[in-house]
């Protein structure tokens, strides 16, 4: 495929290295150092995409990150990518672009029919028309609408490509390398300073790639070549072409997206992206300024683009425009037709509306406007009014030159806005928007290459002197210091549509006609058209969108103001912004000693907070998890069981105020505890509801350790460490987590002092250890702990051993108690263990529950004062009013419960303020015979025998329950303490 | 933002816990009144500007109170809470 616009010699593209891609099926041909659109553009390709709503064909309006109309779709299956902007994507060997939104192809596509109904469908049309009737919105005219209008389309397929997240530190930020930013990093980085250059671009330069003004005697691309070399070299200096600074943040912290493989053919083997969070403790923005077009007639055929982009093609990758019209209201329009004549491009007319153009020029100057365009699927003619009347001539391209809107997105980001200048015809930054932030070149309005090497010096060495460090000699090179005269001008009178958004569709007559329906606010008026909504956030079209409004409405421009600039300043994927948070990333697992164990036995892991704990461990034969949760608890009850209980936290507290401590935080004395003793615990928060429960085993005089629930364990460490340092600083207590360093593994049933003994080197380190009782030992050689505590209501120890030394114990555990009957079991059963017994987990203490709701009460020491006391006693913490927790079993055993179920009076209606309570944990008893639940019944204590009814409106559950006790079994508690 | 720990120096906000307003910082006795009580644990200030709240450095389990500006976001201050209320 020839490049048939391809001026010979001209460009920064690398001749000696072709680059095939295709473009909807079809193949060509571009080089090393095309973006798409300019490779696009080299083969005559014009027409890149189809508009918004109208269906319009669309071409490259620009040559950077601002561009509304040329969006592509790249890559397949789940890195399939929409809305790539044409003049980002760097060209690679096999590159496959497809247009998008067009059916059946983007040279006919169907929907441009909406383009003839245009009168119907401006600003505000689909919320006057599709309001009747209501139903249909959700089901007819949403997708209909969605279907029509609208950008890329999603692959629907996981992305699983790779993205990175960075972290960088330096002294000072530049944003952007054009002639300011350059010379703020070179004064700054001869300084000393840590300095990094991020660069939107894949080549540093900025505007002097793509115009070259001369600096110091040099082509300003040469010049920047070498101040580039300088930087290199310097160790303080990092580059960071393609990547994008999207935010500013709090503090000196930037957003920014590094394209890293993006324009690398697949499989690359780097990620795709990077998302970087950039800490600077000063920052230069040096963005430059983006030109805007001017709203006329048929403004937005492909062919149109702006007057800066058109030199770019030019100058930069050697793109021939073929015959150009370029309209313009500014000086540096008329720089631009300069330019371009000296390069050989032809410009046919220029067309300036100020009074005093001077029309000496080498090209045919009118005074004068565009009116209008036509061709169908590019400009074929170019219609403008001036003195003679109005001419018609035929050309390839329309350039327009509006004007340029100084680049400072970023300095708006934390909630600042920009001042109006009035001289410039646009908006400006104010000192001191973010802190620490400084702009400076075009994007502080200063648009001659002189005052913008002047302004990159001037900010590198205010921010020296802020950072104390020495300023070097920086001496400034000389360059064009042109005038810059603008008349505004926002849009042209005549009839036809003149587009302001290209990317939305949006044109000046939605803007007036927000206006007149009354959104005259610019935010009101956004909304309204959504003006600015697309993926380039308006970025060419704001300002003059506003100036229109502000011409509707007769408040001029400044009192209008801007809409709110936000972070991103251009689109970032997700995958990027999310990078490293996905699976482990987002949710690290944490697995205890045993867990290859029970993999290795067959278990299904659950998790349990960041936990793995085995749910069940199935026997051949075994066809439901019920048969083996069923099996477990009844080997439990009859003969031993083992289970990993690792996970719980713990917490060793030491000290001679140990006790003390330990009193204000639980409800019960600990103070009294005797060494060798464990004692339960019930912790509240300081509004009276209960926060967590678990043992606190005293080991010594001033030293205990206390257990947490698994879930709550750093909640608890945070507590703990919080009522010390707030409220007792000075006592003499310490406290550390323990959790990972000890693995502790229970045995319980009848048989349970079997199993201790077979791993217990001697058997009467714990012959007589009462229930609630601890005792050092030495297990299978090791120094552990044996504490004689009981989850399930059997005879239960609970051995602790160093954490290396856990699977160990564990593989031992189970190998004897499989020669005792018995075996290991998962939390399934061990559910089931506590419901039979009543024991309560975070079911039940679910943040809601009070001590006297949960029964416990009386374990609130009258001798002390104690975390959550004096709130628990408050009117309605406690009383008949209150749902309390109740033992629940269906009269019909077989008939199964449901957590989360509501309960009702026998015969009342299922509505909420009929509810007596819920259900929270259910189980099937095989030692009873029965389901089992526990849940919250109002005054519940009281109503024990009565019959309530379950009813669980998601399942469809209705179930008739005895209440009773919340201990089903053995209430004297006579098998754990035997 | 960031948060300097005495413990650890200036630290990404990531590694902190927040917990609320320094006000949990005055626990009244446990026999006062129940307005005291509501003071405590409800009734709290939303105030624009300068703010001091308690934050949890995981890391090290330092609480700190942190004077911060909540229109602005600067950090003004960070000390430790303990000593503060014993």
């Amino acid at each position: 495929m020839r490049q048939s616009n391809r001026i010979p010699g001209k460009g920064r593209i690398d001749r000696e290295r072709p680059v095939r891609f295709s473009f909807d099926g079809r193949d060509y041909e571009g080089y090393q150092g095309d973006t798409l659109a300019s490779a696009l553009l080299a083969n005559g390709v014009r027409l890149m995409g189809r508009s918004f709503k109208y269906h319009r064909p669309r071409g490259v309006m620009t040559a950077g990150s601002e561009e509304p109309n040329a969006l592509v779709e790249v890559l397949e299956g789940g890195q399939h990518t929409p809305n790539v902007r044409a003049t980002m994507q760097e060209v690679y060997p096999g590159l496959a672009v497809r247009s998008q939104n067009r059916w059946p192809s983007l040279a006919f596509d169907a929907l441009s029919v909406n383009d003839r109904f245009s009168s119907f469908l401006s600003a505000g049309f689909y919320y006057k028309t599709f309001m009747w009737p209501r139903a249909w919105w959700e089901k007819v005219y949403e997708p209909l609408i969605r279907r029509a209008a609208g950008l890329g389309s999603l692959s629907g397929r996981h992305d699983d490509a790779r993205y990175e997240k960075a972290w960088a530190h330096c002294d000072l930020l530049v944003i952007g390398s054009g002639p300011a930013g350059l010379m703020a990093a070179l004064t700054a980085a001869r300084a000393g300073a840590d300095v990094i250059l991020a660069e939107e671009d894949r080549e540093m330069g900025g505007r002097l790639l793509a115009d070259a003004p001369e600096i110091g005697g040099q082509k300003g691309d040469a010049w920047a070549a070498g101040v580039l070399a300088e930087l290199g070299a310097l160790p303080n200096v990092r580059l960071m072409p393609r990547t994008t600074v999207t935010g500013a943040y709090d503090d000196g912290t930037f957003g920014g997206l590094e394209r890293v493989g993006l324009h690398l053919s697949a499989p690359a083997d780097v990620p795709r992206e990077c998302f970087w969070r950039i800490v600077a403790r000063r920052a230069i923005l040096a963005a430059g300024a983006l030109e805007r077009p001017i709203a006329h007639p048929d403004n937005d055929r492909p062919g149109v683009m702006m007057a800066s982009a058109l030199r770019a093609y030019a100058h930069r990758w050697g793109v021939d425009p073929g015959r150009v019209v370029l309209f313009g209201n500014n000086d540096s329009a008329l720089q631009t037709a300069r330019a371009l004549t000296s390069e050989g491009v032809r410009i046919l007319a220029y067309v300036d509306p100020r009074p005093g153009i001077a029309v000496t020029e080498e090209f045919p100057v009118y005074r004068g406007e565009v009116v209008g365009t036509t061709g169908r699927l590019g400009v074929k003619t170019v219609r403008f009014r001036h003195k003679g009347g109005v001419s018609e001539i035929a050309a390839e391209t329309l350039a327009l030159a509006g004007g340029w809107n100084p680049t400072l997105h970023l300095a708006c980001h934390t909630g600042a806005w920009p001042d109006w200048d009035a001289s410039l015809s646009a908006f400006v930054p104010r000192p001191g928007m973010v802190p620490g932030l400084t702009v400076a070149g075009a994007a502080a309005g200063h648009f001659s290459t002189a005052a913008c090497l002047e302004g990159g010096v001037a900010a590198a060495r205010a921010v020296l002197s802020e950072l104390e460090l020495k300023i070097p000699e920086t001496a400034v090179p000389q360059a064009e210091d042109g005038a810059y005269d603008i008349a505004p001008l926002w849009s042209v009178e005549a009839s036809g549509r003149a587009w302001l958004d290209f990317a939305n569709d949006v044109t000046t007559k939605d803007v007036a006609l927000a206006a007149q329906e009354g959104f005259a606010s610019v935010e009101h008026m956004k909304r309204y058209t959504a003006q600015g909504m697309a993926p380039d956030q308006g970025k060419s079209s704001n300002v003059a969108a506003l100036a229109i409004l502000a011409e509707a409405t007769g408040q001029g421009i400044p009192a209008t103001g801007t809409t709110t600039f936000r972070p991103p300043f251009v689109p970032v994927s997700i995958a990027a912004l999310g990078a490293g948070g996905r699976a482990k990333g987002f949710a690290p697992e944490r697995r205890t000693t045993s867990d290859p164990a029970s993999r290795r036995m067959g278990a299904p892991m659950i998790e349990a907070g960041m936990w793995f704990r085995p749910s069940y461990f199935p026997r051949e034969g075994e066809a439901t998890w019920r048969e083996a949760c069923d099996r477990e608890v009844t080997m439990v009850r009859q003969a031993v069981g083992v289970c990993d209980v690792s996970t719980l936290g713990k917490i060793d507290v030491q000290g001679s105020d140990a006790g003390r401590f330990l009193d204000f935080v639980y409800t019960n004395m600990m103070s009294t505890l005797k060494p060798g003793r464990v004692r339960y615990g019930l912790m509240l928060r300081d509004d009276g509801h209960v926060m967590d429960d678990g043992t606190c085993a005293r080991l010594s005089d001033r030293h205990f350790l206390i257990t947490t629930t698994t879930a709550a364990a750093g909640l608890v460490m945070r507590h703990l460490d919080f009522v010390h340092q707030a409220f007792c600083g000075d006592w003499d207590v310490r406290m550390m987590s323990v959790t990972e360093q000890w693995a502790q593994i229970v045995l319980t049933g009848p048989k349970a002092r079997d199993l201790l003994n077979a791993v217990l080197q001697d058997p009467a380190e714990a012959k007589d250890l009462p229930f609630m009782g601890y005792a050092p030992g030495c297990i299978l050689g090791v120094s552990g702990r044996v504490f004689r505590i009981s989850f399930s209501g059997e005879l239960g120890f609970e051995l602790a051993v160093p954490a290396r030394y856990g699977a160990d114990l564990f593989d031992r555990l189970v190998t004897s108690a499989r020669e005792l009957g018995g075996g290991p079991y998962g939390m399934e059963a061990l559910n089931v263990l506590r419901i039979e017994k009543g024991f309560i987990t975070h079911a039940e203490i679910h943040g809601r529950v009070t001590a006297f709701d949960i029964g416990m009460d009386r374990m609130m020491s009258p001798k002390k004062d104690c975390i959550g006391k004096a709130a628990s006693q408050r009117p309605g913490l406690r009383g008949p009013e209150r749902e309390q927790l109740v033992g629940l079993q269906p009269l019909e055993p077989q008939e199964a419960l449901t957590a989360g179920a509501h309960l009702y009076d026998r015969d009342a209606p299922a509505r909420s303020e009929d509810g007596q309570g819920y259900v929270t944990s259910v189980g099937y008893s095989p030692t009873l015979g029965s389901w089992l639940g526990l849940g919250f019944l109002k005054n519940g204590r009281a109503r024990h025998g009565q019959v309530v009814r379950l009813d669980d409106g998601l399942r469809g559950r209705k179930v008739l329950c005895r209440v009773c006790d919340p201990v089903f079994l053995d209430p004297e508690g006579g098998r754990m303490r035997g | 933002m960031r948060i300097t720990c005495p413990c650890c120096g200036t630290r990404d906000r990531r590694e902190f816990t927040y917990y609320g307003s320094e006000d949990y910082l005055d626990r009244p006795a446990a026999e006062a009144p129940a307005q005291a009580w509501d003071d405590y644990l409800h009734n709290r200030e939303n105030p624009a500007g300068e703010t001091r709240d308690l934050w949890y450095h995981d890391p090290c389990g330092c609480w700190l109170k942190v004077t911060r500006n909540t229109v602005t976001h600067a950090i003004i201050a960070c000390e430790p809470v303990a000593g503060a209320g014993a």
